[in-house]
């Protein structure tokens, strides 16, 4: 086996043990790059079915050609979607392009969102691919335990999760006192009451992620490609604070090559991420909170 | 230009500050695999902070780990070399993180431990060397580090290299090499020393991680599957029941005959599933695959699916001798019972015996204290298919659940053969065996044929 098949092997093991220990797993998807692979994972792992909700948190300030792409591609791969948002931080203005300040925004928009959209208290907007239309739920049943894309490689305390990670009822993240995880003997038995974040992709880096997609020719949003401008972005987010990386990568084959000996091969990913560059350990201080 | 296929994951051991994450952190910087400006960046905050620039600092990345200036968790690095892909997992040496070393440890194939200069031998560089010949880790390198602290003296070197050898050699472990080092100087890691070290000609640490072996997936074993899931998706009109699970060795093919064990049913693979690729007859160890059978049974999840028509050294057994890492706060103690997972099995078991301590010379003890690490006998509330470790190593390790914590793991050395195993199981009376579920898919099968 090559590594590639090792991970994909790894990572389809992981999704079935997380969907064979919860009732209502859920699994995020943020369009991305690395949500997309996931998503390509879980057909493989059920030949071809999705058998869970797939969730979105949108902060209405995502770049719109992820929202276009994003609702075409749920109707496109039937795909059951629920979209949640923090709805009063955006009518009562608490966001970064009112005046607030990064990380404030982030934990409005992404971890308040994130948080009321799991536990079922915040509305959502339901995608149903049966009658292909979009319902308004003002209260859902809470996800036990959602899948998330996160990878070691992305950020320091993202290298130390567990694959089977518990949250407690606040959403919130004790890094220092993570239980043992021995080999693939995930521990799937949790208190009532735990939310879990199940994470299949921790093992990739950037460049796997890149090389799977080539391989398995995963369709990927084009902003992920140089249009004719010498622009892409390397990282999706929102548009006031993600900005598009100098490139002339047209598709998956030459992005590879950037990234093994070209221009950004002793970039950090997340480089065009203007959250993370507030002080030291602010995701961490995000994800303990509850962020991914 | 092609990427590296290969990918390997290595585990860094050790005592507590005998400096295993300056050590990785050296071996990024040198080997230029951390990103831009992250160097000088950490360099910019100990400068703020008035501290002394540590290259461990790359990687204590919690805020904890920065403050205490302590490893606390595993972390995965991602390096290259020419040869391979690496994940370099950072395991911490405080005995109060044991559990996070395990973690760690547990996903690697090769490993590096590490043993500062000064100190000398200490008592997590013995109890990491058990650990490691407990999780079944063969490929192991010996860094006798900080040797700048002792100018670099070969005597220093021989005499750490001749103790810890003997302590290896005890838990048969055979090092790789013993190399001496100073990580913060960076000598011997990517680049030899020859000035420091003239007495020194082997190989650098690099060249000894390069030098390891990918563990072989062993499609020449016997072939085993333990049984994951079982689907049946029946929207889009999609009848297919499909047994799901990764293969743990071996190769089948579709046509083949085929048994479950425990349990003991027979049928046949009729299709290899797959979603996207090209159709496949023959499927083989490391794949996470999905088969039909000709003929339709009712087997659950933890049963392992073997060939009928191979010897196959998975036993069905309801004791077994083991080897046992005990992480639990309160001790294990005899007829306490638990929750062992096996494969995909899950049983209740209990401690019928404790026979040693490894790593130490107390015979019988009483219980297992925490981080203890013990050689015992289990009972299984009910019979599970299973090997030795020596025969297949994901059928033979097992972790200890406990009230929703995981509180211990261990590999199987043999299964012991009680035939009173059941009646001295009385405690357990009352489990459901499944009787009454089977039943039931027996008539679903009788009369509602087309489903099935």
């Amino acid at each position: 086996m090559t590594k590639l098949d090792q991970l994909e092997a790894q990572s389809i093991f992981i999704i079935r043990e997380a969907y064979k220990s919860f009732k209502n797993l859920g699994m995020l998807w943020s369009i991305g790059k690395d949500s997309t692979v996931l998503l390509w994972l879980a057909k493989k792992s059920f030949f071809g079915h999705v058998p869970f909700e797939l969730i979105h948190v949108d902060t209405g300030y995502k770049i719109p050609a992820m929202i276009a792409y994003r609702d075409q591609l749920a109707r496109d791969l039937k795909i059951r979607l629920v979209v949640g948002q923090n709805k009063q931080a955006l009518a009562e203005k608490r966001t970064f392009a009112d005046g607030l300040d990064r990380l404030a925004c982030c934990k409005e928009l992404k971890t308040v969102a994130l948080k009321n959209t799991l536990d079922g208290t915040g509305a959502r907007r339901i995608y149903d691919p049966h009658r292909g239309a979009w319902e308004e739920v003002e209260r859902g049943e809470p996800f036990n335990a959602v899948i998330v894309g996160v990878r070691s490689d992305e950020e320091g305390s993202r290298s130390k999760e567990r694959v089977f990670s518990a949250r407690d009822q606040k959403s919130e993240w004790d890094a220092g006192a993570q239980p043992p995880e021995l080999w693939n003997l995930y521990k799937t038995e949790f208190a009532p009451g735990t939310h879990v974040r199940v994470h299949p992709l921790l093992d990739w880096t950037e460049l796997n992620i890149w090389e799977y997609i080539e391989r398995e020719k995963i369709p990927t949003i084009d902003i992920y490609y140089n249009q004719g401008d010498g622009k892409r972005y390397r990282s999706l987010g929102c548009y006031p604070c993600t900005t598009p990386v100098e490139s002339d990568a047209r598709n998956p084959q030459e992005i590879i090559a950037e990234l093994i000996s070209g221009k950004f091969r002793n970039i950090a990913e997340r480089s065009g991420r203007a959250q993370d560059l507030d002080g030291g350990g602010t995701l961490e201080i995000l994800r303990k909170e509850g962020y991914m | 230009m092609p990427t590296a296929p290969e990918r390997m994951n290595i585990v860094i051991t050790g005592h507590v500050d005998h400096g295993k994450s300056t050590l990785v952190g050296r071996l990024l910087a040198d080997t230029h695999s951390l990103p831009e400006g992250k160097l000088d960046a950490v360099r910019e905050m100990c400068k703020k902070n008035g501290r002394v620039f540590e290259y461990a600092f790359l990687l204590d990345a919690l805020d904890d780990e920065q403050k205490q200036g302590i490893t606390i968790d595993s972390a995965r690095i991602f390096f290259k070399s020419a040869r391979r892909e690496y994940i370099i997992i950072d395991a911490p040496g405080h005995i109060e993180f044991l559990r996070n070393m395990l973690s760690g440890a547990s996903r690697a194939e090769a490993a590096v431990l590490v043993i500062d200069a000064v100190e000398g031998v200490a008592e997590n560089s013995r109890r990491h060397g058990l650990l490691l010949s407990l999780l079944g880790i063969s490929q192991v390198v010996v860094v006798v580090n900080k040797l700048d602290a002792m100018r670099y003296d070969e005597a220093v070197f021989t005499r750490i290299k001749d103790e810890y050898a003997a302590y290896l050699a005890e838990l048969k472990i055979t090092p790789a090499a013993f190399v001496p080092a100073s990580a913060r100087e960076g000598k011997n890691l990517s680049a030899p020393a020859p000035d420091e070290m003239p007495w020194y000609r082997g190989k650098t640490v690099l060249e000894i991680l390069d030098g390891f072996q990918n563990r072989a997936a062993n499609d020449a074993e016997f072939f085993a599957l333990p049984v994951q899931d079982i689907y049946r998706f029946s929207n889009d009109g999609d009848n297919r029941r499909i047994f799901a699970g990764t293969i743990v060795g071996g190769k089948i093919t579709t046509g083949e005959a085929i048994t479950f064990l425990p349990s003991g049913k027979t049928s046949r693979v009729k299709s290899v599933e797959v979603w996207n690729a090209p159709e496949k007859k023959s499927v083989g160890a490391g794949e996470a695959v999905g088969l039909t059978l000709s003929e339709e049974i009712y087997v659950k999840r933890g049963e392992v699916m073997i060939k009928a028509n191979e010897s196959a050294p998975v036993a069905v057994a309801q004791k077994i001798r083991a080897n046992v890492i005990w992480l639990g706060a309160a001790p294990l103690t005899f007829q306490k019972k638990f929750l062992l997972k096996l494969g995909a099995a899950k049983v209740e078991a209990r401690l019928d015996g404790i026979e040693r301590l490894l790593g130490e010379n107390s015979n019988s003890p009483a219980e297992l204290r925490r981080h203890d690490c013990g050689a015992v006998v289990l009972s299984l509330s009910r019979p599970l298919a299973l090997t030795a470790f020596a025969d297949n190593q994901t059928l033979g390790r097992f972790v200890i659940v406990d009230n929703y914590d995981a509180v211990g793991g261990g590999i199987v050395q043999e299964v012991v053969i009680d035939q009173s195993a059941r009646e001295s199981f009385d405690s357990f009376a009352g489990v459901n065996q499944g009787g009454f579920e089977e039943e039931l898919f027996a008539l679903l099968k009788k009369y509602f044929p087309h489903r099935f």
